[in-house]
């Protein structure tokens, strides 16, 4: 196998460009990538600040890594979920992250931690809130990156949504045709209505490139999924259009820069924001969203927009906070059996 | 030759040589879905493993929290 580039021995194939690439053009061509689609779609200008939401898995670390090569100034954001061990875990690896790759680049690392600030982790807002946990996680998260954001004066949010994420959400939003979140799936979302801009450089590149770019920069990241989204529709979406990808290699991209290209306009905003809509307990499925509350107020806690009196997060840590923390194995989803 | 799995962390030893795409046949693991690593670099589906190699195969989903 060799480099489509320099013709020495390749590292990767990348089926759907019918490419292989060496460790050197590999790494160039995931920079390009990044590139292209911060200039595509006008995600931001050199100069701006901007703060990544850092998990400690392989997109998020591998997206300020690249975003850092290419000349950005960015900090990292990390919330502490309490998600037992695996929390523990992904801190550490953030942690190690920054001191090594971010930190003499100029990157500095934001630290929220959900028990020690809101008297809350995830695994006990599902079980008091009758939640599923991906649903309490992405609801506490959207709200702490778009307070960070904004707190700290960054000119833009930016999240490790890569391809297949973006292509999973969107097989998920049309199976169940979530017109509402169909028109808001994009990887830039303009600041409006108290909330940052949104954007998210990685949708050119596949899980499976953002790994292999972990790997080949050195970068060590959390590769277990997180023990709480095991079996989640997320990844049997992830699953189902990986099957398709592996009969037709570029079916994922297709499918999601097609809908950018085709259709995602035809979901009007208006449209969107009049039938609102709150999060489906998923990750991801609406993690874009810039006015799922409306713009009606702000909350009486916390000042946030919400089209309540008090906001979703608010809610949350009310109902939570003085409960004794919930083990992860009390709220962990039960393996399904594999259905034919 | 001796092999690191993940989701859970175990490891297995595999008689070798073999190549990569047969090693990965006989688990029955696709080569969209992991990736091939030996001495900190990626390994591609067409190489060939020595019987004392020592390698991972990791999954390309996973997670961070």
């Amino acid at each position: 196998m060799k480099c489509k580039v320099c013709s020495g021995p390749g590292v990767i194939d990348i089926r759907r460009h019918n490419a292989n690439f060496c460790s050197e053009h590999f790494l160039r061509y995931c920079r390009q990538q990044v590139e292209k689609v911060i200039h595509e779609f006008r995600m931001a200008s050199p100069g701006e600040r901007l703060l990544v939401a850092v998990s400690g898995g392989k997109d998020s670390l591998a997206l300020w890594d690249l975003l850092l090569e290419l000349g950005y100034e960015a900090d990292g954001l990390y919330v502490g979920l309490g998600i037992g061990d695996y929390s523990v875990e992904s801190a550490r690896q953030v942690k190690a992250f920054t001191d090594r790759f971010a930190a003499p680049r100029g990157g500095s690392l934001i630290e929220v931690d959900l028990r020690e600030t809101y008297d809350i982790d995830v695994p006990t807002a599902a079980k008091v809130g009758k939640r599923v946990p991906c649903s309490a996680c992405g609801l506490s998260k959207r709200h702490l990156f778009d307070k960070a954001a904004i707190d700290g004066g960054y000119d833009a949010l930016v999240t490790g949504h890569n391809l297949d994420d973006e292509a999973a959400v969107l097989y998920g939003n049309v199976m169940r045709w979530q017109t509402a979140y169909l028109g808001r799936q994009r990887p830039h979302l303009p600041a409006e209505n108290g909330f940052p801009r949104k954007i998210k450089p990685l949708v050119r590149l596949s899980e499976r490139e953002m790994a292999a770019y972990c790997v080949l920069r050195g970068i060590d990241y959390q590769i277990d999924e997180c023990p709480m989204a095991v079996g989640n529709k997320h990844l049997q979406y992830k699953a189902a259009l990986n099957m398709a990808e592996e009969d037709t290699p570029g079916m994922k991209q297709a499918f999601y820069f097609g809908f950018l290209r085709e259709a995602v306009d035809r979901f009007a905003p208006d449209a969107a924001a009049r039938e609102g809509g709150q999060s489906n307990g998923e990750p991801g499925s609406d993690g874009s969203t810039n006015d799922a509350e409306g713009s009606l107020g702000l909350c009486q806690r916390c000042g946030s927009p919400t089209n309540n009196e008090v906001c979703s997060f608010c809610t949350l840590v009310e109902r939570t906070s003085g409960h004794d923390p919930v083990p992860v194995e009390l709220v962990r989803r039960p393996a399904k059996r594999r259905q034919r | 030759m001796r092999v690191l799995l993940r989701q859970p962390t175990r490891t297995i030893d595999v008689d070798g040589p073999m190549s990569v795409v047969k090693l990965l046949h006989r688990l029955d693991l696709s080569r969209e879905a992991v990736l091939v690593i030996q001495d900190g670099t990626l390994v591609p589906g067409d190489a060939y493993l020595q019987d004392d190699a020592e390698i991972e195969i990791r999954p390309v989903i996973s997670g961070g929290a």
